[in-house]
C-alpha cells in the first residue's frame, strides 16, 4: 500500500468498501439501536411521526383547504406520501450531519469514509417498513387494494435511497467544512416537502410543468407510490423516467464531491 | 524479517491554523464587523483546505508544518517507540499512517494490514451492551464480524466484565469501560499495530496487564508503533526509538541512548528539581504543575538531607488565569511504596489558595523524622472543596535521600528499614517508694 498526496480525481474504491462491509454492518446495528434508546414508546415513534403529520395534513389541507386527492380518502392519499416522504428527511438530515456525529471516528480511526452519509440511508429503511405496514392497514381500513404495479415497489424504495444517499453525501462533506448546512439542512427539508407531492397531488399541476416537475426524484417516487398502491392514476412512466435520471446524477455527483473532498475531513472536522 | 515493512520518504504534514480572533473596540465596528463576517468566513474556510506551494504559504503566520520531511525505514517484526515533547508531530505520524489523514508531501509505502489505536474506545456506543461494543469497536479498529466471534469469550475473560455483558456501558464504572476498551484493542492482530499513548489507563493492577500484554504483542513478531511519554513501557517494549522534535526526527536508533536524549532535552539531570514543560494549563486544568525543587532552611537545592534538617519542597505553578483557587497535595511515599505523609493544604487550615499567573507554593517540613532512606514525592493540585476534582497531578515528581551522616554524636546509628518514622518522645520515670 502506498501513502502520498492524493491528485486529481478520487474513484470510489469498491473493493475496499467491501472489505468494510462488517462495519457498515455495525454501524447500521448501531444506528437502529440506539435510535428509540431510553423513550417510552420506542419503535413506536417510526409510526407517530409521519401519523402525526398526516393528521395534521388532514385537518388543515385536506379539511379546511379541501386539497384534491386524486379521488382517494385524503388521510391514505397523504400517508402513502408521508411514508416515504418521512424516510427521505429523515435520511437526509441524518446523513448530511453523519460527518459531524461521528467526529469521534473520523478523527481516531480510518475506514472508508463513504460508509458514514451511508449509514442512515440503509438504517432507516427500518423505520420506513414499520410505518409502511401501518400505512397497508390503513388500506385495508379505507379498502383500496394495490394493483400489478407493486412489483415497482422495490424500484422506487431503491430510487428513494439513491436520491437520499446523493444529496445526504453532498450535504455532508460540506457540512465538514461549512457548518452552515447544519442549520440549512431543516429548511431545505421544509421547502422540499412543499416542492413534492405530499399534501398536494402532481395532478394539480398544469400538463406542461408536469416533466420539470419531475425533476425533482421525489415527485417520482412518491406519484409512484401512489399509482402503485392506491391506482391513483396510470403509472408516472415519464415522470419516473426523468426522476430516475436525476437521482442518478445527483447520486453520482453527491459521492464524487464528496470523494474530493474526504481527504481534509479528519484535519478540520 | 529484516524486509523494511514500512519505508518513509520525505514525509510532510502542514496544518493551517485559524487566523486569530481580534477583539472588537467600539459598538459601531462590531456591527460593521457583524456584518462583513461572512466573507470573512467564508475566505478564511475555504483556506483551511487550500495550500499552494508558491511560497506564500511558507512565510504566512498560520501554516504549522507539524511533520517536516521525515525520512525512516521500519523492518519487519521491529517495536518502534515513538517519543518526544507534546506537538513533536508523535500523533500526527501515526494518523497519516494509518490514513486518516492524508501527508502534505512525501511517499509512504507499507507491506502490511495496519490497525491503529490511538485512542482507546473509540466508538464505544454508551446507550449499547458491552457485548455490542465489543462488536461495533472490533469493527471500527478492522477486525472481520468472524474474527470478532472468535476471540470473543478471549476478550470477556480479560476485560474481566463477563456479569455484566448486557449491561450498557454506561453504566459501568469508569474502570470497567476503560478495561474493556482496551480488552478488544488487545486482541487485534493486524501486521502493524500503531498505539498512542493508551496505556495511561485503569488502575495499576490493569496496566500491568496492558503493558504484559503489549510485551506479548512486541514479541509476537508484529511490527508495532509505539507512541508514549512513558519511558518506563518504552524502555520495556521498543527494539529501536525514534526522538521527534518539532515536526523533525532529532535521533533514530538505540533505545536507551535515544531515552537518555529525550530526557536530557527535557529535564536537567540535576535531580534538585524538575521541570514539566509538557504539563500547560488549560479549561479542564486551569492550574498545573510546572516544576519542582527541593530546599533546606537556607535555601539552598539539594536532594540529601539529614534527619532533623528542614526540608522545604517548592512547587511552581503556572495557571490559565490569575486568582483561580486551588488546594495541594503532598504525599511522601518510602521506597517500598508505603505513604508516610499525606498532607493536604486543608489541613493547615488553608481551605484554598489564589493563584497567580505564575505562583510558588512552598511546603516545609521543619524537622525531617524520616529514617535514612529513598523517599519519593507526589504532588498535586485540586479545585478546593471535598471533592477534590483533580487539576494536575505529578507521581514521583522528584526523589530525595535521608541521611544520618550529621548528628550521630547526638543519636544512635539508625538502620535503613528498620523504622519508618523516627520520633523523641519525652521519657520520665518515677519511682514507687
Amino acid at each position: 500500500m502506498i501513502i502520498k498526496p492524493k491528485k486529481g480525481w478520487q474513484l470510489v474504491d469498491f473493493k475496499e468498501l467491501s472489505e468494510y462491509r462488517d462495519l457498515f454492518y455495525f454501524l447500521v446495528a448501531r444506528d437502529i439501536k440506539i435510535r428509540y434508546k431510553q423513550t417510552v414508546l420506542g419503535g413506536l415513534w417510526a409510526i407517530i411521526q409521519p401519523f402525526f403529520s398526516m393528521i395534521v395534513f388532514t385537518l388543515f389541507f385536506g379539511r379546511l383547504a379541501k386539497m384534491p386527492s386524486d379521488g382517494i380518502p385524503y388521510p391514505v392519499f397523504n400517508f402513502s406520501a408521508m411514508v416515504a416522504w418521512t424516510y427521505f428527511a429523515n435520511a437526509v438530515t441524518n446523513s448530511g450531519n453523519s460527518l459531524i456525529t461521528n467526529t469521534n471516528l473520523i478523527s481516531k480511526v480510518y475506514f472508508p469514509r463513504l460508509i458514514a452519509p451511508l449509514t442512515p440511508v440503509l438504517a432507516g429503511l427500518l423505520d420506513f417498513s414499520i410505518a409502511f405496514i401501518v400505512l397497508i392497514v390503513m388500506m385495508f381500513y379505507f379498502h383500496i387494494y394495490p394493483n400489478i404495479m407493486i412489483l415497482y415497489l422495490p424500484l422506487l424504495v431503491i430510487l428513494m435511497m439513491l436520491t437520499a444517499s446523493g444529496v445526504g453525501m453532498l450535504l455532508a462533506a460540506l457540512n465538514a467544512k461549512y457548518r452552515d448546512i447544519r442549520y440549512t439542512i431543516p429548511f431545505l427539508v421544509q421547502l422540499w416537502l412543499f416542492a413534492s407531492p405530499v399534501v398536494y397531488p402532481a395532478s394539480m399541476l398544469p400538463e406542461k410543468y408536469r416533466l420539470v416537475y419531475a425533476l425533482n426524484p421525489m415527485v417520482g417516487v412518491i406519484e409512484g407510490f401512489r399509482s402503485a398502491l392506491l391506482g391513483t392514476i396510470a403509472f408516472p412512466k415519464q415522470i419516473l423516467l426523468i426522476s430516475t435520471l436525476m437521482s442518478v446524477i445527483l447520486f453520482i455527483s453527491g459521492m464524487f464531491y464528496f470523494k474530493q473532498t474526504e481527504r481534509y475531513f479528519a484535519d478540520i472536522i | 524479517m529484516g524486509q523494511p515493512i514500512i519505508k518513509i520518504n520525505n514525509l510532510s504534514k502542514c496544518y493551517r491554523i485559524g487566523a486569530k480572533e481580534t477583539g472588537y473596540k467600539t459598538f459601531r465596528e462590531s456591527i460593521i464587523d457583524g456584518i462583513s463576517a461572512p466573507f470573512r468566513n467564508l475566505k478564511q474556510l475555504q483556506r483551511l483546505t487550500k495550500f499552494n506551494n508558491n511560497g506564500d504559504d511558507e512565510r504566512s503566520n498560520d501554516i504549522i508544518w507539524a511533520l517536516k520531511d521525515i525520512s525512516f525505514n521500519v523492518d519487519e517484526g521491529e517495536v518502534v517507540g515513538i517519543i518526544g515533547k507534546n506537538a513533536a508531530g508523535k500523533s500526527t505520524l501515526l494518523k497519516i499512517l494509518s490514513r486518516i489523514t492524508e501527508p502534505t508531501g512525501g511517499i509512504i509505502e507499507i507491506n502490511g494490514r495496519v490497525s491503529s489505536l490511538l485512542e482507546v474506545g473509540t466508538g464505544f456506543h454508551p446507550e449499547l451492551t458491552g457485548r455490542e461494543n465489543i462488536f461495533l469497536n472490533g469493527a471500527i479498529l478492522g477486525m472481520r464480524k468472524k474474527e470478532i466471534e472468535q476471540k470473543f469469550d478471549e476478550i470477556v475473560n480479560f476485560a474481566e466484565i463477563e456479569k455484566f455483558l448486557d449491561t450498557p456501558v454506561k453504566r459501568y464504572s469508569s474502570g470497567m469501560y476503560v478495561r474493556l476498551a482496551f480488552a478488544v484493542a488487545a486482541h487485534l492482530e493486524p501486521e502493524i499495530l500503531l498505539i498512542d499513548e493508551v496505556l495511561a489507563v485503569g488502575d495499576i493492577s490493569f496496566q500491568k496487564k496492558c503493558l504484559g500484554k503489549m510485551e506479548d504483542v512486541a514479541k509476537g513478531g508484529r511490527t508495532v508503533f509505539f507512541v508514549s511519554h512513558n519511558m518506563g513501557a518504552i524502555r520495556q517494549l521498543v527494539s529501536k526509538c525514534i526522538l521527534l522534535d518539532e515536526g523533525k526526527i532529532i535521533f533514530n536508533g538505540e533505545k536507551n541512548e535515544c531515552i537518555s536524549k529525550y530526557l536530557h532535552h527535557n529535564f536537567s539531570e540535576n535531580k534538585n528539581y524538575r521541570m514539566f514543560p509538557d504539563h500547560v494549563p488549560g479549561e479542564e486544568f486551569p492550574v498545573v504543575i510546572k516544576g519542582i525543587i527541593l530546599m533546606d532552611e537556607n535555601s539552598n537545592s539539594k536532594s540529601t538531607f539529614n534527619l532533623g534538617e528542614s526540608l522545604t519542597i517548592e512547587i511552581l505553578l503556572e495557571a490559565k488565569a490569575k486568582g483561580t483557587r486551588f488546594q495541594a497535595m503532598v504525599q511522601i511515599q518510602n521506597e517500598f511504596g508505603v505513604f508516610i505523609y499525606h498532607c493536604v493544604s486543608v489541613d493547615a487550615g488553608k481551605p484554598f489558595f489564589s493563584s497567580g499567573l505564575y505562583s510558588k507554593l512552598k511546603v516545609t517540613f521543619p524537622k525531617l523524622k524520616l529514617y535514612p532512606g529513598k523517599y519519593s514525592v507526589n504532588i498535586g493540585v485540586y479545585r478546593p472543596g471535598l471533592s477534590t476534582i483533580r487539576m494536575d497531578k505529578i507521581e514521583s515528581a522528584i526523589s530525595f535521600t535521608v541521611d544520618q551522616s550529621a548528628g550521630l554524636d547526638e543519636i544512635r546509628p539508625l538502620g535503613k528499614g528498620d523504622a519508618v518514622v523516627h520520633e523523641v518522645p519525652k521519657w520520665e520515670i518515677e519511682y514507687a517508694q
